[in-house]
């Protein structure tokens, strides 16, 4: 499914990060590996640090520092905020949605649409979607995007599949009306016969948690979790990457009528460097225009992986320059997504900690 | 080919004989972590990437499927 927005923009993007690192060299004894095969596991995905959360901390408490940052800091004003967007799979509570907690913490007016969505890996783009039809209204002006997950509780730790590149974090992206009319192209497309590549099994209604969900089993490549644990498929995750990415993306950059040499940045979704570069060597892009350093210095956060990637790599010079940047989204539904887009002078484009 | 392609098979599983004409995968010589890494090892030596889409478990389950593979990917 394409879209197409214009006079949109995005006028700012934080990253907030945990302040624990915890290093690769200090879980491996974790897995069932011998230390020759972690260390070159850890060369071959580009595992070496990443964020995780304290004990007691939930998605929200990450969106309420980056936004009080943001208050404190003149970059943004509470009277503004017509929309909040929380796009995460780690909501607070069942009920009541955690955009109104986080509109209630701030006493935020009344006049302002609450929305959260569960998404994970292609959150980022999803959410942008969604905030640029948004303020295709003449009530909308600003839309304040937060993607933010805290999914390391979920993760056994002695699964190598996923525990060596979860990561907690959050962004705040903040999404607006622009009177510059370049156009903004994006696709989303969703394949729910895979919904199951990538789950958390017991928890919800469908399977609640129980004493029983909470057995450790053995998987047959020596990996332990429970059900109340996230489960990747991985091979099934990497080889639908491989095979929905490159079309999406050429899709888009015709539909833009842009070359792929002509773009400045691939901003991709960060599951591993070795995925990212066999994406770059299909796509004929050179490996450093599409940086593959997230998940090896903060882990793989979901939908925070893009703004953290154009955060962490682009930095300052997004405020004061216009660039072409390709962003992707693709994993957990199964959803692939994908937005052309210029962003510059951006108020603001850093990390903090938390 | 052949040799280089088992001298890193070797390097990658010492303790398994790669000159036995067993499925490499179904007999637990292979796992998906070694096939990332015996990926990374064949792209440097033979200097191609491998395409993503024949990252596929049948595709390393001998040496002759992984002659093939390398030869589909352009190596000489």
């Amino acid at each position: 499914m394409d879209f197409v927005f214009k006079n949109k923009r995005i006028g700012g993007i934080l990253t907030i990060l945990p302040k624990k690192v915890v290093k690769f060299e200090e879980e491996m004894g974790n897995y069932s590996f011998s230390p020759a095969k972690c260390m070159k596991l850890k060369l071959a995905m580009g595992y070496k640090e990443h964020r995780i959360a304290e004990p007691g901390q939930c998605s929200s408490d990450f969106c309420k520092f980056g936004l009080q940052y943001l208050f404190d800091n003149d970059l943004l004003k509470k009277e503004e905020i017509d929309a909040l967007l929380f796009v995460s799979q780690s909501a607070d509570y069942y009920m009541p949605p955690t955009s109104n907690i986080i509109h209630g913490h701030f006493e935020l007016k009344h006049d302002c649409l609450c929305m959260d969505i569960n998404q994970g890996c292609a959150g980022f783009e999803l959410g942008l979607i969604q905030a640029f039809m948004l303020l295709e209204q003449p009530s909308i002006n600003k839309v304040i995007l937060m993607n933010a997950d805290v999914l390391s509780p979920k993760v056994s730790d002695r699964d190598r599949n996923s525990k060596p590149l979860i990561g907690d974090a959050a962004s705040i992206t903040i999404v607006e009306k622009s009177d510059d009319d370049s156009t903004i192209y994006a696709n989303i497309k969703m394949d729910g016969t895979g919904a199951f590549a990538l789950n958390i099994p017991a928890g919800g209604f469908r399977m609640p948690s129980t004493s029983e969900t909470s057995v450790m089993e053995q998987d047959d490549a020596g990996n332990y979790r429970s059900k109340d644990n996230l489960v990747m498929q991985g091979d099934d995750v990497f080889n639908f990457v491989q095979r929905e990415v490159p079309p999406m993306i050429e899709h888009l950059l015709e539909q833009a009528d842009v070359q792929k040499e002509d773009v400045d940045w691939y901003m991709f979704h960060q599951p591993n460097k070795f995925m990212l570069n066999k994406l770059a060597d299909k796509l004929g892009v050179p490996r450093e225009k599409m940086p593959a350093n997230i998940v090896e210095n903060f882990g793989n956060a979901s939908g925070v992986t893009v703004p953290t990637c154009i955060s962490f790599n682009l930095g300052e010079q997004l405020t004061d320059k216009t660039m072409k940047l390709c962003m992707a989204g693709f994993g957990v539904g199964l959803t692939w997504s994908s937005i052309y887009m210029k962003m510059g002078n951006l108020l603001f484009n850093n990390i903090v900690e938390f | 080919m052949r040799e280089k392609i088992i001298k890193i098979l070797t390097e990658l599983r010492p303790e398994f004989d790669f000159n036995e004409d067993v499925d490499f995968i179904d007999e637990g010589m292979l796992d998906s972590f070694d096939v990332v890494n015996l990926v990374t090892e064949l792209d440097s030596t033979f200097e191609i990437s491998i395409d993503g889409v024949d990252i596929l478990p049948e595709n390393f389950a001998s040496i002759d499927s992984i002659e093939k593979l390398l030869i589909k990917n352009g190596a000489k």
